[in-house]
Protein backbone atom coordinates (compact mmCIF):
# COMPACT_ATOMS: atom_id res chain seq x y z
CA UNK A 1 0.00 0.00 0.00
CA UNK A 2 1.18 3.42 -0.61
CA UNK A 3 1.97 5.51 2.53
CA UNK A 4 0.70 9.08 3.28
CA UNK A 5 3.76 11.56 3.13
CA UNK A 6 4.57 13.71 5.84
CA UNK A 7 6.79 16.60 4.41
CA UNK A 8 8.59 19.24 6.28
CA UNK A 9 9.09 22.48 4.41
CA UNK A 10 12.04 24.74 5.31
CA UNK A 11 12.20 28.82 4.24
CA UNK A 12 15.67 29.47 3.51
CA UNK A 13 17.11 32.96 2.47
CA UNK A 14 20.27 33.44 1.19
CA UNK A 15 21.33 30.16 2.73
CA UNK A 16 19.97 30.52 5.77
CA UNK A 17 16.44 28.70 7.60
CA UNK A 18 14.04 31.99 8.00
CA UNK A 19 11.63 30.26 10.87
CA UNK A 20 13.27 29.57 14.19
CA UNK A 21 14.95 26.19 14.50
CA UNK A 22 14.44 24.59 17.73
CA UNK A 23 16.53 21.85 17.41
CA UNK A 24 19.23 21.96 19.87
CA UNK A 25 22.36 21.60 18.07
CA UNK A 26 22.04 23.58 14.67
CA UNK A 27 19.39 26.46 16.66
CA UNK A 28 22.55 28.93 16.62
CA UNK A 29 23.08 28.58 12.77
CA UNK A 30 20.43 27.92 10.97
CA UNK A 31 21.83 25.65 8.36
CA UNK A 32 19.28 23.98 6.27
CA UNK A 33 21.10 21.25 5.28
CA UNK A 34 21.77 20.51 8.61
CA UNK A 35 17.45 20.85 9.15
CA UNK A 36 17.39 18.35 6.24
CA UNK A 37 19.73 15.84 7.62
CA UNK A 38 17.57 15.83 10.97
CA UNK A 39 14.15 15.83 9.38
CA UNK A 40 15.57 12.61 7.35
CA UNK A 41 16.67 11.46 10.44
CA UNK A 42 12.80 11.47 11.61
CA UNK A 43 11.92 9.65 9.12
CA UNK A 44 10.90 12.53 6.58
CA UNK A 45 9.26 11.49 3.60
CA UNK A 46 10.51 14.02 1.50
CA UNK A 47 11.86 17.58 1.91
CA UNK A 48 11.02 21.04 0.06
CA UNK A 49 12.76 23.69 0.39
CA UNK A 50 10.82 27.11 -0.34
CA UNK A 51 13.90 29.85 -1.77
CA UNK A 52 12.42 33.33 -0.18
CA UNK A 53 15.24 34.97 -1.77
CA UNK A 54 14.90 37.75 -4.42
CA UNK A 55 18.27 38.52 -5.28
CA UNK A 56 20.48 36.46 -8.05
CA UNK A 57 23.25 36.04 -5.53
CA UNK A 58 21.01 34.02 -2.96
CA UNK A 59 19.56 31.78 -6.00
CA UNK A 60 23.52 30.98 -6.74
CA UNK A 61 23.44 29.88 -2.44
CA UNK A 62 20.39 28.27 -2.63
CA UNK A 63 21.97 26.07 -5.77
CA UNK A 64 24.88 25.15 -3.26
CA UNK A 65 22.33 24.65 -0.31
CA UNK A 66 20.37 22.08 -2.60
CA UNK A 67 24.10 20.61 -3.96
CA UNK A 68 25.28 19.70 -0.27
CA UNK A 69 21.38 18.57 0.80
CA UNK A 70 21.73 16.12 -1.96
CA UNK A 71 25.11 14.34 -0.56
CA UNK A 72 23.85 14.19 2.40
CA UNK A 73 19.71 13.43 2.30
CA UNK A 74 18.38 10.41 0.35
CA UNK A 75 14.71 10.98 0.36
CA UNK A 76 13.22 13.09 -2.52
CA UNK A 77 14.11 16.81 -2.29
CA UNK A 78 11.57 19.72 -3.73
CA UNK A 79 12.97 22.86 -3.94
CA UNK A 80 10.90 26.08 -5.15
CA UNK A 81 10.38 29.82 -5.03
CA UNK A 82 11.46 32.20 -7.93
CA UNK A 83 11.47 28.86 -10.18
CA UNK A 84 10.33 31.06 -13.71
CA UNK A 85 12.27 29.03 -16.51
CA UNK A 86 13.18 25.79 -17.69
CA UNK A 87 16.57 26.85 -17.37
CA UNK A 88 15.86 27.44 -12.90
CA UNK A 89 14.63 23.39 -13.45
CA UNK A 90 17.70 22.75 -15.13
CA UNK A 91 19.96 24.13 -12.62
CA UNK A 92 17.47 23.01 -9.34
CA UNK A 93 17.96 19.73 -10.84
CA UNK A 94 21.43 19.18 -11.98
CA UNK A 95 21.97 20.42 -8.27
CA UNK A 96 20.47 17.23 -7.27
CA UNK A 97 16.71 18.23 -6.69
CA UNK A 98 14.46 15.89 -7.90
CA UNK A 99 11.14 17.91 -7.77
CA UNK A 100 10.85 21.56 -8.39
CA UNK A 101 7.32 23.65 -7.74
CA UNK A 102 6.22 26.24 -9.44
CA UNK A 103 4.02 29.05 -8.70
CA UNK A 104 3.28 32.25 -9.80
CA UNK A 105 5.16 32.02 -12.59
CA UNK A 106 3.39 29.03 -14.19
CA UNK A 107 0.17 31.59 -13.59
CA UNK A 108 1.71 34.00 -16.04
CA UNK A 109 2.92 31.73 -18.38
CA UNK A 110 1.14 28.21 -17.94
CA UNK A 111 3.35 27.02 -20.70
CA UNK A 112 6.36 26.82 -18.60
CA UNK A 113 4.38 23.87 -17.17
CA UNK A 114 4.27 21.58 -20.42
CA UNK A 115 8.00 22.83 -21.42
CA UNK A 116 9.02 21.60 -18.16
CA UNK A 117 7.50 18.51 -17.97
CA UNK A 118 8.66 17.84 -21.70
CA UNK A 119 11.88 18.24 -21.46
CA UNK A 120 12.60 17.09 -17.58
CA UNK A 121 9.08 14.52 -17.41
CA UNK A 122 5.94 14.83 -15.28
CA UNK A 123 7.92 13.53 -12.32
CA UNK A 124 9.74 16.59 -11.31
CA UNK A 125 6.76 19.57 -11.74
CA UNK A 126 4.77 20.55 -8.87
CA UNK A 127 2.57 23.33 -9.36
CA UNK A 128 2.45 25.21 -6.58
CA UNK A 129 -1.20 26.48 -5.59
CA UNK A 130 -2.24 29.10 -3.29
CA UNK A 131 -5.89 29.35 -2.62
CA UNK A 132 -8.53 31.23 -0.89
CA UNK A 133 -12.27 31.13 -0.57
CA UNK A 134 -13.69 33.93 -1.70
CA UNK A 135 -16.06 35.79 -0.16
CA UNK A 136 -19.56 36.79 -1.69
CA UNK A 137 -22.85 36.54 -1.06
CA UNK A 138 -23.92 34.84 -4.42
CA UNK A 139 -21.53 31.90 -4.18
CA UNK A 140 -23.61 30.26 -7.13
CA UNK A 141 -22.81 32.17 -9.31
CA UNK A 142 -19.01 32.12 -8.53
CA UNK A 143 -18.85 28.26 -8.74
CA UNK A 144 -17.34 27.06 -12.01
CA UNK A 145 -16.57 23.51 -10.64
CA UNK A 146 -18.62 22.05 -7.26
CA UNK A 147 -21.70 21.48 -7.02
CA UNK A 148 -24.15 24.60 -6.96
CA UNK A 149 -23.45 26.86 -3.61
CA UNK A 150 -19.98 25.22 -3.22
CA UNK A 151 -17.51 27.70 -3.00
CA UNK A 152 -14.96 29.26 -5.10
CA UNK A 153 -11.31 29.40 -4.01
CA UNK A 154 -9.45 31.88 -5.93
CA UNK A 155 -5.80 31.42 -7.08
CA UNK A 156 -3.34 34.23 -5.57
CA UNK A 157 0.69 34.95 -6.69
CA UNK A 158 3.26 36.89 -5.35
CA UNK A 159 3.05 34.60 -1.89
CA UNK A 160 0.19 35.49 -1.48
CA UNK A 161 0.23 39.25 -2.11
CA UNK A 162 -2.24 38.75 -5.31
CA UNK A 163 -5.56 37.83 -6.90
CA UNK A 164 -4.83 36.40 -9.86
CA UNK A 165 -8.99 35.99 -10.22
CA UNK A 166 -8.34 32.46 -11.52
CA UNK A 167 -10.50 29.53 -9.93
CA UNK A 168 -8.60 26.91 -7.77
CA UNK A 169 -10.41 23.61 -8.77
CA UNK A 170 -9.75 24.86 -13.24
CA UNK A 171 -6.18 25.83 -12.63
CA UNK A 172 -5.61 22.62 -10.84
CA UNK A 173 -7.22 20.91 -13.94
CA UNK A 174 -5.70 22.78 -16.19
CA UNK A 175 -2.27 21.98 -14.66
CA UNK A 176 -2.48 18.79 -14.77
CA UNK A 177 -3.92 18.60 -18.15
CA UNK A 178 -0.59 20.35 -19.09
CA UNK A 179 1.75 18.28 -17.60
CA UNK A 180 2.10 18.67 -14.05
CA UNK A 181 3.19 15.85 -11.81
CA UNK A 182 1.69 16.34 -8.72
CA UNK A 183 -0.31 19.45 -7.35
CA UNK A 184 1.01 21.77 -3.88
CA UNK A 185 -2.28 23.38 -2.25
CA UNK A 186 -1.83 26.22 0.17
CA UNK A 187 -4.62 26.88 1.48
CA UNK A 188 -4.36 31.15 2.71
CA UNK A 189 -7.29 30.32 4.53
CA UNK A 190 -5.69 28.13 7.50
CA UNK A 191 -1.87 28.69 6.85
CA UNK A 192 -0.36 29.83 9.70
CA UNK A 193 -3.70 29.17 11.85
CA UNK A 194 -2.31 25.37 13.38
CA UNK A 195 -6.20 24.93 13.13
CA UNK A 196 -6.36 22.20 11.10
CA UNK A 197 -5.72 22.38 7.40
CA UNK A 198 -8.32 23.36 4.73
CA UNK A 199 -10.59 20.02 4.42
CA UNK A 200 -13.16 21.67 1.77
CA UNK A 201 -10.59 22.52 -0.93
CA UNK A 202 -8.42 20.08 -0.67
CA UNK A 203 -11.44 17.76 -1.21
CA UNK A 204 -12.57 20.09 -4.61
CA UNK A 205 -9.25 19.82 -5.94
CA UNK A 206 -8.51 15.76 -5.32
CA UNK A 207 -11.75 15.24 -6.68
CA UNK A 208 -11.29 16.97 -9.82
CA UNK A 209 -7.65 15.50 -11.18
CA UNK A 210 -6.34 12.34 -10.54
CA UNK A 211 -2.67 13.24 -9.77
CA UNK A 212 -1.10 12.91 -6.41
CA UNK A 213 -2.10 16.49 -4.12
CA UNK A 214 0.13 17.88 -1.32
CA UNK A 215 -2.00 18.96 1.68
CA UNK A 216 -0.12 22.44 2.91
CA UNK A 217 -1.45 25.48 5.65
CA UNK A 218 -3.10 24.88 8.73
CA UNK A 219 -1.19 21.57 10.37
CA UNK A 220 -0.80 22.46 14.13
CA UNK A 221 -1.90 19.55 16.59
CA UNK A 222 -1.25 15.93 16.19
CA UNK A 223 -4.64 15.23 14.81
CA UNK A 224 -4.85 17.67 12.37
CA UNK A 225 -2.32 15.21 10.39
CA UNK A 226 -4.50 12.26 11.08
CA UNK A 227 -7.29 13.97 10.12
CA UNK A 228 -6.42 15.48 6.85
CA UNK A 229 -6.20 11.49 5.42
CA UNK A 230 -9.12 10.25 7.30
CA UNK A 231 -11.70 13.31 5.77
CA UNK A 232 -9.68 13.58 2.06
CA UNK A 233 -8.03 11.67 -0.26
CA UNK A 234 -4.37 13.94 0.14
CA UNK A 235 -1.46 12.37 -0.56
CA UNK A 236 1.18 13.70 1.53
CA UNK A 237 0.73 16.96 4.04
CA UNK A 238 3.52 19.64 4.64
CA UNK A 239 3.95 21.77 7.44
CA UNK A 240 6.85 23.96 8.09
CA UNK A 241 6.99 26.03 11.84
CA UNK A 242 5.69 22.08 13.73
CA UNK A 243 8.55 21.19 12.66
CA UNK A 244 10.74 24.13 13.24
CA UNK A 245 9.58 24.88 16.56
CA UNK A 246 10.33 21.19 17.34
CA UNK A 247 6.63 20.89 18.54
CA UNK A 248 6.32 17.94 16.87
CA UNK A 249 8.82 15.71 14.87
CA UNK A 250 7.95 13.44 11.74
CA UNK A 251 8.37 10.66 14.06
CA UNK A 252 5.15 12.26 16.28
CA UNK A 253 2.67 12.86 13.31
CA UNK A 254 3.53 9.36 12.15
CA UNK A 255 3.03 7.75 15.09
CA UNK A 256 -0.60 9.51 15.40
CA UNK A 257 -1.19 8.42 11.98
CA UNK A 258 -0.26 4.64 12.24
CA UNK A 259 -2.44 4.64 15.79
CA UNK A 260 -5.38 5.75 13.76
CA UNK A 261 -5.28 3.38 11.14
CA UNK A 262 -3.55 5.82 8.10
CA UNK A 263 -0.82 4.22 6.30
CA UNK A 264 2.74 6.11 6.68
CA UNK A 265 6.59 4.99 6.40
CA UNK B 1 34.58 0.72 -9.51
CA UNK B 2 31.34 1.35 -10.47
CA UNK B 3 30.16 2.97 -13.92
CA UNK B 4 26.86 5.38 -13.87
CA UNK B 5 25.80 5.35 -18.23
CA UNK B 6 24.77 8.81 -19.20
CA UNK B 7 22.93 8.51 -21.87
CA UNK B 8 21.43 11.93 -21.69
CA UNK B 9 18.66 10.62 -18.93
CA UNK B 10 19.09 10.49 -15.85
CA UNK B 11 19.01 10.78 -12.02
CA UNK B 12 22.73 10.56 -12.47
CA UNK B 13 23.41 12.83 -9.84
CA UNK B 14 21.66 11.46 -6.92
CA UNK B 15 22.93 7.65 -7.89
CA UNK B 16 26.67 9.52 -7.81
CA UNK B 17 25.87 10.96 -4.51
CA UNK B 18 24.69 8.04 -2.70
CA UNK B 19 27.48 5.65 -3.81
CA UNK B 20 29.87 8.79 -3.04
CA UNK B 21 27.84 8.87 0.39
CA UNK B 22 28.41 5.00 1.09
CA UNK B 23 32.00 5.11 0.02
CA UNK B 24 32.04 3.37 -3.22
CA UNK B 25 33.88 4.60 -6.40
CA UNK B 26 32.13 5.38 -9.66
CA UNK B 27 32.65 7.08 -12.53
CA UNK B 28 30.08 8.40 -15.16
CA UNK B 29 30.57 6.50 -18.47
CA UNK B 30 29.49 9.03 -21.76
CA UNK B 31 31.07 6.46 -24.04
CA UNK B 32 30.45 2.96 -23.86
CA UNK B 33 34.52 2.42 -23.60
CA UNK B 34 34.38 4.67 -20.36
CA UNK B 35 32.42 0.82 -18.97
CA UNK B 36 35.64 -1.27 -19.20
CA UNK B 37 37.59 -0.33 -16.54
CA UNK B 38 34.29 -1.05 -14.50
CA UNK B 39 33.69 -3.87 -12.41
CA UNK B 40 30.24 -2.55 -12.13
CA UNK B 41 27.53 -0.85 -13.68
CA UNK B 42 24.34 1.09 -12.98
CA UNK B 43 21.96 2.28 -15.75
CA UNK B 44 20.08 5.29 -14.19
CA UNK B 45 16.84 6.44 -16.41
CA UNK B 46 14.10 8.75 -16.10
CA UNK B 47 11.76 9.82 -19.18
CA UNK B 48 10.00 7.71 -21.77
CA UNK B 49 10.71 4.09 -23.25
CA UNK B 50 11.04 4.43 -26.96
CA UNK B 51 13.42 7.79 -26.54
CA UNK B 52 15.91 6.23 -23.87
CA UNK B 53 16.14 3.37 -26.21
CA UNK B 54 16.86 5.30 -28.96
CA UNK B 55 20.08 7.42 -27.22
CA UNK B 56 21.38 4.11 -26.43
CA UNK B 57 21.54 2.72 -29.77
CA UNK B 58 22.42 6.00 -31.51
CA UNK B 59 25.11 6.33 -28.40
CA UNK B 60 26.53 2.29 -29.54
CA UNK B 61 25.62 2.05 -25.31
CA UNK B 62 22.62 -0.58 -25.86
CA UNK B 63 25.21 -3.09 -27.78
CA UNK B 64 28.09 -2.70 -25.56
CA UNK B 65 25.43 -2.91 -22.34
CA UNK B 66 24.83 -6.34 -23.35
CA UNK B 67 27.98 -6.92 -23.73
CA UNK B 68 29.80 -6.15 -21.08
CA UNK B 69 26.75 -7.33 -18.23
CA UNK B 70 27.55 -10.78 -19.30
CA UNK B 71 30.81 -9.92 -17.56
CA UNK B 72 29.46 -8.19 -15.03
CA UNK B 73 26.30 -6.91 -12.41
CA UNK B 74 24.22 -4.21 -13.67
CA UNK B 75 21.77 -2.66 -11.84
CA UNK B 76 18.62 -0.83 -13.39
CA UNK B 77 16.93 1.98 -12.17
CA UNK B 78 13.50 2.86 -12.73
CA UNK B 79 13.59 3.31 -16.50
CA UNK B 80 16.91 1.80 -16.50
CA UNK B 81 15.47 -1.45 -14.88
CA UNK B 82 12.34 -1.46 -17.49
CA UNK B 83 15.06 -1.00 -20.58
CA UNK B 84 16.69 -4.25 -19.33
CA UNK B 85 13.55 -6.22 -20.72
CA UNK B 86 12.67 -7.53 -24.09
CA UNK B 87 10.17 -4.81 -25.05
CA UNK B 88 8.28 -1.79 -23.82
CA UNK B 89 4.67 -0.27 -24.50
CA UNK B 90 5.15 3.18 -23.60
CA UNK B 91 3.73 4.82 -27.11
CA UNK B 92 3.77 1.91 -29.46
CA UNK B 93 6.32 -1.06 -28.88
CA UNK B 94 10.08 -0.56 -29.07
CA UNK B 95 12.76 -3.37 -28.37
CA UNK B 96 14.52 -3.03 -25.17
CA UNK B 97 18.09 -4.69 -24.13
CA UNK B 98 16.52 -7.73 -23.82
CA UNK B 99 18.91 -8.89 -20.79
CA UNK B 100 15.48 -10.00 -18.85
CA UNK B 101 12.58 -12.02 -20.47
CA UNK B 102 9.74 -9.85 -19.87
CA UNK B 103 7.69 -6.86 -20.97
CA UNK B 104 7.01 -3.13 -20.18
CA UNK B 105 3.37 -2.04 -20.10
CA UNK B 106 1.22 0.52 -18.30
CA UNK B 107 0.33 0.03 -14.83
CA UNK B 108 -3.57 -0.42 -14.32
CA UNK B 109 -5.14 0.40 -11.33
CA UNK B 110 -8.89 1.78 -11.40
CA UNK B 111 -9.16 3.92 -8.79
CA UNK B 112 -5.83 5.05 -7.77
CA UNK B 113 -3.61 7.52 -8.95
CA UNK B 114 -0.92 7.53 -11.69
CA UNK B 115 2.18 8.12 -11.89
CA UNK B 116 2.55 5.36 -8.77
CA UNK B 117 4.25 8.12 -6.85
CA UNK B 118 5.33 7.69 -3.02
CA UNK B 119 6.61 5.48 -0.60
CA UNK B 120 5.26 1.69 -1.03
CA UNK B 121 5.83 -1.53 0.82
CA UNK B 122 7.74 -4.01 -0.95
CA UNK B 123 7.82 -7.73 0.15
CA UNK B 124 9.90 -10.84 -0.53
CA UNK B 125 9.52 -12.84 -3.48
CA UNK B 126 12.79 -14.49 -3.95
CA UNK B 127 15.85 -14.00 -2.22
CA UNK B 128 18.74 -12.16 -4.06
CA UNK B 129 21.82 -10.75 -3.15
CA UNK B 130 21.07 -6.91 -3.29
CA UNK B 131 17.97 -7.37 -1.72
CA UNK B 132 19.71 -8.84 1.42
CA UNK B 133 18.36 -7.38 4.84
CA UNK B 134 15.56 -5.82 2.93
CA UNK B 135 12.18 -7.38 5.28
CA UNK B 136 8.21 -7.47 4.09
CA UNK B 137 6.75 -4.22 4.43
CA UNK B 138 10.14 -2.01 4.41
CA UNK B 139 9.20 0.85 2.12
CA UNK B 140 10.85 2.52 -1.02
CA UNK B 141 10.43 5.27 -3.00
CA UNK B 142 8.50 4.87 -6.77
CA UNK B 143 7.96 7.30 -9.16
CA UNK B 144 6.64 5.66 -12.79
CA UNK B 145 3.54 4.74 -14.67
CA UNK B 146 4.51 1.63 -16.60
CA UNK B 147 5.22 -1.67 -14.41
CA UNK B 148 7.40 -4.86 -15.86
CA UNK B 149 5.57 -7.67 -16.62
CA UNK B 150 7.93 -10.82 -16.08
CA UNK B 151 7.80 -14.40 -14.84
CA UNK B 152 7.85 -14.96 -10.40
CA UNK B 153 11.94 -16.55 -11.12
CA UNK B 154 12.44 -13.22 -12.11
CA UNK B 155 11.22 -11.42 -9.12
CA UNK B 156 13.17 -10.36 -5.81
CA UNK B 157 10.68 -7.90 -4.36
CA UNK B 158 7.18 -6.63 -5.22
CA UNK B 159 5.04 -4.04 -4.89
CA UNK B 160 1.17 -3.99 -4.53
CA UNK B 161 -0.91 -1.02 -6.28
CA UNK B 162 -4.24 -2.02 -7.62
CA UNK B 163 -2.12 -5.07 -8.88
CA UNK B 164 1.54 -6.80 -8.62
CA UNK B 165 4.30 -4.36 -8.82
CA UNK B 166 7.57 -6.41 -9.35
CA UNK B 167 10.11 -3.63 -7.25
CA UNK B 168 13.36 -5.38 -7.94
CA UNK B 169 13.86 -7.80 -10.74
CA UNK B 170 16.90 -10.01 -11.77
CA UNK B 171 17.42 -12.18 -14.73
CA UNK B 172 16.92 -15.51 -13.04
CA UNK B 173 17.86 -16.93 -9.91
CA UNK B 174 21.88 -16.86 -10.73
CA UNK B 175 21.67 -14.16 -13.03
CA UNK B 176 23.57 -10.72 -12.31
CA UNK B 177 21.38 -8.20 -14.26
CA UNK B 178 19.07 -6.50 -11.79
CA UNK B 179 16.59 -3.96 -12.01
CA UNK B 180 15.15 -2.13 -9.49
CA UNK B 181 11.67 -0.08 -10.32
CA UNK B 182 11.85 2.39 -7.47
CA UNK B 183 14.50 4.85 -6.52
CA UNK B 184 17.12 3.23 -4.05
CA UNK B 185 19.24 6.53 -4.26
CA UNK B 186 16.22 7.97 -3.04
CA UNK B 187 14.76 5.46 -0.41
CA UNK B 188 16.07 6.35 2.50
CA UNK B 189 18.34 4.04 4.51
CA UNK B 190 16.59 0.65 2.72
CA UNK B 191 17.26 2.13 -0.54
CA UNK B 192 21.20 2.80 0.55
CA UNK B 193 21.20 -0.77 1.86
CA UNK B 194 20.33 -2.39 -1.44
CA UNK B 195 22.88 0.36 -3.18
CA UNK B 196 25.30 -0.78 -0.82
CA UNK B 197 24.34 -4.51 -1.63
CA UNK B 198 24.68 -4.42 -4.73
CA UNK B 199 27.88 -2.27 -4.62
CA UNK B 200 29.72 -5.00 -2.87
CA UNK B 201 28.72 -7.57 -4.94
Amino acid sequence: MLAKRIIPCLDVRAGKVVKGVNFIDIMEVGDPVECAMEYDRQRADEIVFLDITATHEGRDTMIDVVRETAKNVFVPLTVGGGIRTTDDFRDMLRAGADKISVNSAAVYDPSLIGEAAAKFGSQCVVLAIDGKKVDGADEEAWNENGAPGAPRYNVYTEGGRKDSGLDVVSWAKKGESLGAGEILLTSMDTDGTKAGFDIGMLNAVCEAVNIPVIASGGGGDLSSFAEVFEKTPADAALAASVFHYGTYTVDDIKNECRARGVPVR
Amino acid sequence: MIAIIDYGAGNLFSVKNALDYLGFESVQASDPPDMEQADKLILPGVGAFPDAMRSLRESGFAEAIVEEAARKPLLGICLGAQLLFEKGFEFGETKGLGLIPGYVDAIVAPGLKIPHMGWNDVRVVNPSPPARGVNDGDMVYFVHSYKIVTEEVNISLAAEYGQLIPALVRNGAGGQVYGAQFHPEKSGSAGLEILRNFAEL
